[in-house]
């Protein structure tokens, strides 16, 4: 077998591992809020720009920074709850969703406002790793290890504790659940600044591999959004197979055409496969 | 004749008459206001009835690209491409709309399926680079002022063309209103199986409905191509322009015919307002405000300005009859 193509497959699987852990957060909001927060893939841009301005902005040590960027987006996504979909939480759901496309518009041209349209890295070098010849890129690799030990962790706490099993009787049922005496207010914002502080820890490991602009978001959000709705709302498991058959379709295609033709192919296999399969790859 | 078509007459003279006493700057903002009113409005043929799509960057970006491409590589007039294009437009709608109503993608479904059709739109666009310029953009052959090219360089040409564009589709909104159409769509989006259970054939209404949204959508697309002389995948498709339909519409608001009109009224002008206030020191001011004022529609006014506007109206004459009792 060629060995590009090799690399082509161990970088998608790379890939794979950061796509799934951007959409671990959102498919956690989707799923037991079932609101799409359309403006995800910013609100990770935003964690970018604080790691930018803390670490090499201000010369904080790289780990403060990455976990005021984690607490901070965590704050910000019970902000996002509180002063956004709560007044708009009983209307109809697309609703939520362009009241969060608002919040896009906001991020993306408050950050040009702030830092301009320059593409900005953090200037973290990581080595790269050749290994038989392939080379893989130790970001992507660390990026890879965090999403997994994420959806351990996630899975386990949603499966074994109080909280977790609240969590997943909302999502199944939000009207019963109050009547088991659990508050459904306090669930929401809860999932909410885990979503945000997801979002945190993917910034993080984004900020080490990408330049940060304010129109990140574009590049990711619509991939992200496929990736949830394809693993099924709220299915950790499907979400993260969904995240590596997608990078694999932008990975391999990428190396037999180029780039953007491999995200169309990605982009129609998601079409695709809403009308085969509309409750995600792993339904019954 | 009454005061209302008192009103409307003034009002269309005034649009008749603007061109003979405007800069061309404020012809560039009006053409522009109009074609985009034009488009507005055309999403919001499906979006007042549910169907909020986020891929109608999809149907402007083939139809301003298909007519430019014929020009260019086959000399092919625009009088034919731009049929082609709204034809191809309409067959899209057609392809993504059919099985998203017949398996019943509905909601935030069907905008992210609509979201990622107008990715597919756009990076083939940009992955078709030799031909089409990619991201750099095409311009299309210039051949002077002509109908046949339809390419003019005087701007009140094209002031005639969007303004008879934008009353073709407010013509089109107000025979969706009157016919059966109307009530029978209402009908859908309120509930599809008691629709359908007194005979309402669902998939032909919403099918039709889709079908005439695309195809003034990528009509809009052709002449704001051929206006602008110049196209960019990422300013007549995908996700950020498709957003812009969106945002745009329900901030004018989606369920009153001159509602999108509004919208593109309002969002252009800020841009400009700021713009010009501002130099562009604060490239993303326009937008933060935008931001902002789009959240806050959303949850205090989901009917838009104009929804708001007719409401304190219906106040208003409610106030005035209980004051005359």
């Amino acid at each position: 077998m060629d060995i590009y193509l090799v690399e082509a497959i161990v970088n998608g699987l790379l890939l794979g591992g950061v796509l799934a852990l951007l959409a671990l957060g959102l498919n956690l909001i989707f799923g037991v809020i079932d609101v799409v927060w359309i403006a995800y893939a910013d609100i990770v841009m935003c964690g970018m720009y604080i790691l930018y301005w803390l670490y090499a902005g201000l010369g904080w040590p790289l780990p403060l920074a990455c976990a005021v960027a984690i607490v901070g987006l965590a704050a910000f996504g019970v902000l996002v709850h509180l002063l956004i979909i709560e007044p708009i939480l009983h209307s109809a759901p697309i609703n939520q969703l362009l009241a969060t496309g608002g919040l896009l518009f906001f991020l993306q041209s408050f950050a040009t406002l702030l830092f301009g349209t320059d593409f900005r890295n953090i200037g973290v070098r990581l080595p790269i790793i050749e290994l038989g010849g392939i080379y893989i890129s130790y970001a992507r690799l660390l990026a890879f290890a965090m999403a997994l030990i994420g959806a351990v962790v996630l899975y386990f706490f949603l499966k074994r504790t109080f909280i977790g099993t609240a969590i997943r009787a909302i999502a199944q049922d939000r009207d019963i659940i109050g009547l088991m005496g659990v508050d459904q207010r306090r669930i929401y914002l809860l999932t909410s600044a885990i979503g945000g502080g997801l979002a945190g820890l993917a910034a993080c490991l984004l900020a080490l591999q990408h330049d940060v602009h304010p129109f990140i978001g574009n590049t990711f959000g619509p991939l992200i959004f496929m990736i949830c709705v394809l693993g099924g709302l709220g299915d950790m498991i499907g979400g993260f197979i969904a995240a590596f058959i997608i990078s694999q379709i932008i990975s391999i295609g990428g190396y037999y055409s180029n780039t953007e033709l491999s995200y169309v192919l990605a982009f129609t296999f998601f079409i695709v496969l809403m009308f085969v399969r509309p409750r995600g790859i792993l339904a019954r | 004749m009454n005061a209302r078509h008192a009103t409307l007459a003034g009002g269309f003279g005034i649009l008749v008459l603007l061109p003979f006493v405007s800069s061309p700057y404020v012809m560039h903002l009006l053409i522009q206001i109009l074609l985009w009113g034009f488009i507005y409005t055309a999403w919001s043929m499906m979006g007042r009835f549910g169907f909020v799509s986020l891929g109608h960057g999809a149907f402007m970006g083939i139809g301003a690209y298909v007519p430019a491409l014929l020009w260019n590589y086959y000399g092919l007039m625009p009088w034919i491409g731009i049929p082609l294009g709204v034809a191809l437009s309409v067959l899209l709608g057609l392809v993504i709309g059919y099985p998203c109503f017949r398996l019943k993608v509905i909601g935030h479904y069907f905008a992210l399926v609509t979201l990622a059709l107008s990715q597919v739109v756009l990076l083939s666009i940009v992955a078709a680079r030799d031909i089409t310029g990619g991201s750099l953009g095409l311009t299309p052959k210039a051949a002077g002022d002509s109908w046949y090219a339809l390419q003019f360089s005087d701007k009140r040409y094209f002031y005639v063309i969007s303004l008879l564009l934008w009353l073709g589709g407010l013509a089109v909104w107000r025979s969706i209103d009157r016919g059966i159409g109307r009530q029978v769509l209402d009908a859908i989006s309120e509930d599809e199986e008691a629709a359908a259970s007194i005979g309402i054939d669902v998939m032909r209404e919403k099918l039709r409905v889709t079908m005439i949204s695309a195809a003034l959508t990528a009509l809009g697309g052709a002449i704001y191509g051929q206006y602008l002389m110049y196209l960019n995948p990422e300013t007549v498709s995908g996700i950020a322009v498709s957003l812009q339909i969106v945002f745009a519409a329900i901030v004018g608001g989606m369920y009153a015919m001159l509602g999108p009109t509004v919208g593109a009224l309002l969002t252009i002008s800020l841009n400009e307002g700021l713009r010009v206030a501002f130099a562009t020191n604060f490239i993303g001011a326009a937008n933060t405000i935008y931001g902002v004022l789009l959240i806050l529609c959303i949850i205090f006014m989901p009917r838009g300005i104009v929804g708001l506007l007719e409401r304190m109206g219906v106040r208003r004459a409610r106030s005035n009859a209980v004051a005359a009792e």
